[in-house]
């Protein structure tokens, strides 16, 4: 029976959960997809995408920031969710400048899986069409704000992972945006490195490699061939020793 | 007898806040330069300051004029007056663009969220002190002043005179306290009995969401942490509330009063009042209080010779960001972080402040729990209603005779207030501002409560002659410019409301659009992260119903209109081939 | 099937053909398909105004004012309108002209550009005049369903048309969709 005391039920699945998980924590070990953009195993929750809100005893939670706890019955799958994750992801769209066809990041870009995963076909909303700066100051790393959707990835990852801070996001409101610390404000005067976490946990083609573009031919990439919902299982961020080692 | 702090005499160096608005104020605008400076001086990441500098309003990163004139665009102390503009006005007479500083530097114009001077009619910050009672002819003056460029001290002082308004004097306001009455009294108990005093009394939350004060005070006093924190909330911003400018004015004495009792419950040694910037204008005054409560030995070492009762209370002033009256990013901005909202659970109680258990109260409750030390709870609950016992301090303002601050036992009635501030023909009130509750003439029987109608203390009157449908894009404009940015549903669909609404305005929407609006509004309120995205399409959402068929005559009977003016579309254009033939115009 | 051919209009707006050249890529299931649809106005046909068809293809954005009458044609005359690949559907690559102002564009192509001898911006009113941002063919019209891709798979096109040849809402499933 104690085993029973470390158990939630999902869509009527009962998974257990172990002490100080999150939802998302225990439905991702149970293979449980809940869609997520802004949340990555092993980094710190935000919370700020809100594709993981579940209904929670009629309430509206994240996944990601909310503690499992025994008997929570966890509504994922329902119409209402799905259509609200749609809107979600097509307003993440229209916010920013995402033109698939022309983005190196295409078939590998997660705001693109999570469209094909929710069976997106349109933006639905009016485009913001926004100018934001670009920076190609650095060798290696490209920072493209237009496919920015400040889900504040990069930002954690550089801090808790790599032991730098190379990002944070700045501005209030539609005027949010990603910023860089250095004295410059440029990619180039950080000390973000081509390996670090931060450098490539970018979901869309905001951050990108240098030199690498297009290099997976189409049919190859990863949402080419499996669904972001299967995917998203395999998802870790390197331990801290691992990461010393490379 | 108590020094008043270093740190709190030698004001600009403690807080990054101060040391950036000192820069902001000598150097018109905190450059990346200064921001590198800061960044040393605090300890930060230049990111970090760099974070702060952009999310907070009155700060500039390019130079703002000698004169910079904020207007507020509040519905009651806004610049739009009937059908005169009076910021397109002095933007005319001093020739400069709104949002841009005038080619020589000396001058800015542009416009900024409710500054609390509702019952003062329209008004403006400039150069962060408030200028009241604005209308045609003053804005001439103003101009006339600032083409002379004579300085602000030698401008009219009745222009910058803020009065106390008090129209009705209930429980709290009709209350003289001596300076440590109260303090003295609940010193003679133990911090419990104090507390239970506070439970027993009913007393909850002032700022609107009505959380059992006494109850937050024991979550507080029960969590385990190395120090405990009072944080006064004064970052009132909700448009059209004006009550704790008031209080801050003529009860500050009990204000702090009240955060020494909660200090002595909960075990605090530190207290902060958290001011909003608008209200800068206060701040010597509440320094002198200070002052003077340190003298008495109100605050600091072993206060009122008490051993071991020791508490310091700091003051940190805003810099424009109407979100920082929401408790954990209230917090945040204390740290000197952006406002954003924190993840709750945990709660500030068991992690506010520097991580450690933190009661956040407003500035009325605060006061209230003054008095309710001295008086005793059966006099606070002689008044009001059984969930809301006391009273209520209300900032009536918009289309009355009499504006200005009114207490009422809880439990008054809409219609009530409205006879009292000498209202006629009132089409709608808003109670609790942009993010409570829009009242039709037909249910002006019900009542200020926790139980019916909650409000932080704006009361907004809306006469015969207002559209009210420009006060939904008010409102609309307002959660879009005050929205922090942290989570998709606020940052992007609040200004999709406002695109969306304005679409109605221009009498280009169709039923379709309405629908989608509804659509777009429950999404909203449900999937945001904090009450700023919660509450947000409320007015929308009370609009279209209450109000449904003033919004269905501005709709056009066609199926589908485009989202956009095509024929605006097509100005750029025509203006650069300097056409102006059938085929360069689009219906 | 019904037993009248279905009749289908299809245009380019701001877009590369490359979604006309994806339908012919049905190759032999065009033979068959060509026994139930016959075209209307469309770049197979070069009927040059839509006429009452069943159903309307619409490739690429909304450009300039022309796109807007040819849009609204096609709106007007057919039942059903498809906006048809990236492009329509959010504008697409033309789209990247809207990180910029219309007026810098124009001077970069026509009177700064490398190579440029005559510079001036063609004014005549036989063009048609450019709309400030390339927009989205559902900005403009009302659209009941989108088929996205860059282009869309030939299979797409059979999956949209062959339900409704029968009559019934397309069941596009999303095994193929992708946004490139």
């Amino acid at each position: 029976m104690a085993n029973n005391e470390h158990t939630i039920t999902i869509d009527g699945t009962e998974i257990h959960f172990k002490a100080g998980q999150t939802i998302m924590d225990a439905a991702l070990s149970a293979k449980i997809y809940i869609p997520h953009l802004c949340h990555y195993p092993g980094l710190t929750p935000s919370g700020n995408c809100r594709l993981c809100v579940v209904e929670l005893n009629g309430k509206h939670v994240t996944a990601c920031t909310t503690q499992a706890q025994f008997g929570q019955q966890i509504r994922n799958q329902t119409p209402e969710l799905h259509a609200a994750r749609m809107a979600i992801t097509q307003m993440l769209f229209v916010e920013g400048n995402h033109i698939c066809p022309s983005c190196e990041k295409s078939g590998n870009c997660k705001l693109q899986a999570m469209g094909y995963y929710l069976g997106m076909r349109d933006e639905h909303y009016p485009q913001f069409n926004p100018r934001r700066e670009m920076d190609a100051s650095h060798p290696a790393v490209l920072l493209d704000r237009s496919r920015c959707i400040l889900c504040d990835l990069c930002v954690r990852a550089s801090r808790e992972v790599d032991g730098k801070n190379v990002f944070a996001i700045a501005g209030r409101g539609i005027h949010a945006h990603l910023i860089v610390n250095s004295a410059s404000g440029k990619l180039g005067d950080s000390d973000i490195a081509v390996d670090d976490v931060a450098a490539n946990i970018c979901p869309v083609g905001a951050i990108l490699i240098k030199e690498k573009g297009y290099v997976t031919p189409i049919g190859r990439r990863i949402y080419d061939q499996r669904m972001i919902s299967e995917v998203a299982f395999d998802e870790h961020v390197p331990e801290h020793e691992e990461h010393g080692n490379d | 007898m108590n020094q008043y702090p270093n740190h709190c005499v030698d004001f600009y160096a403690s807080h990054v806040l101060h040391r950036l608005y000192e820069i902001q104020h000598t150097e018109r605008h905190i450059s990346a330069e200064s921001m590198t400076r800061v960044a040393n001086e605090f300890k930060m990441s230049a990111s970090q300051v760099a974070s702060v500098v952009s999310f907070y309003a009155f700060f500039y990163p390019e130079p703002v004029g000698f004169y910079h004139i904020l207007f507020s665009n509040c519905t009651s102390c806004g610049y739009q007056v009937g059908q005169l503009n009076l910021l397109e006005k002095i933007c005319r007479l001093l020739s400069v663009v709104a949002g841009k500083t005038r080619g020589d530097g000396w001058v800015s114009v542009g416009e900024t969220s409710c500054i609390g001077m509702c019952d003062h009619g329209p008004s403006m910050l400039i150069n962060g002190m408030p200028l009241v009672w604005l209308d045609d002819e003053r804005i001439t003056q103003i101009s006339c002043l600032i083409s002379e460029q004579k300085p602000l001290e030698q401008w009219p002082v009745e222009w910058f005179r803020v009065e106390s308004s008090i129209r009705k004097h209930g429980l709290l306001l009709s209350e003289t306290v001596q300076p440590g009455s109260s303090l003295k009294k609940v010193l003679a108990s133990a911090p419990q009995q104090i507390l239970n005093h506070i439970i027993d009394s009913g007393l909850r939350g002032r700022g609107g969401a009505g959380f059992d004060t006494g109850k937050k005070w024991q979550f507080c006093r029960d969590s385990a942490g190395e120090a405990r924190y009072v944080v006064c909330n004064a970052d009132e911003g909700e448009p059209g509330t004006f009550k704790d400018r008031v209080l801050l004015e003529n009860n500050a004495d009990a204000l702090f009063e009240g955060m020494a009792i909660c200090a002595y419950v909960i075990g605090a040694k530190k207290g902060y009042l958290y001011l909003r910037g608008e209200y800068r204008y206060l701040l010597d005054h509440l320094q002198n209080v200070l002052k003077r409560r340190y003298a008495k030995s109100l605050l600091g070492q072993s206060i009122v010779g008490q051993a071991g009762f020791d508490f310091d209370i700091e003051i940190v002033v805003g810099a424009g960001a109407y979100i920082c009256g929401e408790e954990s990013a209230l917090i945040e901005s204390l740290e000197g972080k952006p406002g954003i909202p924190r993840i709750r659970p945990p709660f500030p109680v068991t992690r506010g402040y520097l991580g450690q258990p933190t009661v956040v109260n407003n500035v009325e409750t605060l006061i209230a729990a003054a008095h309710i030390a001295k008086n005793g709870r059966d006099w606070f609950k002689s008044m009001g209603t059984e969930e809301s016992t006391g009273s209520k301090i209300l900032s009536v303002s918009g289309d009355c005779r009499k504006p200005g601050v009114y207490e009422y036992p809880y439990g008054v009635s809409i219609q009530q207030v409205l006879d009292d501030c000498e209202a006629d023909n009132v089409q709608a009130v808003q109670i609790g501002g942009p993010a409570g509750t829009m009242v039709a003439r037909k249910d002006f029987s019900r009542q200020i409560s926790f139980e019916d109608l909650s409000t932080g203390g704006s009361f907004l009157v809306f006469g015969e002659n207002c559209d009210l449908l420009s006060v939904n894009q008010n409102f609309a404009r307002f959660f879009a410019h005050e929205s922090c940015g942290f989570c998709t549903p606020c940052r992007v669909g609040t200004s999709l409301l406002t695109s969306s609404w304005q679409k109605i305005m221009d009498g280009r929407a169709t039923s379709l659009d309405i629908h989608e609006i509804k659509q777009l509004s429950a999404l909203v309120k449900r999937y945001s992260h904090c009450g700023l995205g919660h509450t947000a399409a409320n007015h929308i959402l009370d609009s279209l119903q209450q109000f449904s068929e003033r919004v269905e005559k501005r709709l056009t009977r066609k199926t589908f209109t485009p989202q956009i003016d095509l024929d605006a579309a097509l100005e750029a254009a025509r203006k650069m081939t300097e056409r102006n033939d059938a085929d360069a115009h689009l219906e | 099937m019904t037993d009248h051919k279905i009749k289908i209009a299809t245009t380019s707006l701001a877009g590369c053909f490359g979604c006309h050249m994806s339908f012919l890529d049905m190759d032999e299931k065009l033979a068959i398909l060509s026994e139930y649809i016959e075209f209307n106005r469309s770049p197979f046909t070069d009927i040059k105004h839509c006429e009452p068809s069943d159903i309307g293809l619409i490739e690429g954005g909304v450009c300039t004012a022309e796109n807007v009458h040819v849009l609204r044609e096609f709106r007007t005359h057919c039942r059903i309108l498809v906006a048809v690949g990236a492009c329509a559907i959010t504008g697409g690559v033309p789209a990247m002209r809207n990180y910029f102002d219309l007026r810098d564009c124009l001077e970069e192509a026509y009177l700064h550009g490398a190579g440029i001898t005559n510079p001036q911006i063609p004014n005549d009113t036989e063009l048609p005049l450019l709309l400030d941002k390339v927009y989205p063919v559902g900005d403009v019209v009302k659209i009941d369903y989108f088929l996205p891709g860059c282009p869309p798979p030939a299979d797409a096109f059979l999956q949209l048309l062959l339900p409704l040849l029968d009559g019934k809402a397309p069941q596009m499933t999303g095994e193929k969709l992708h946004y490139d």
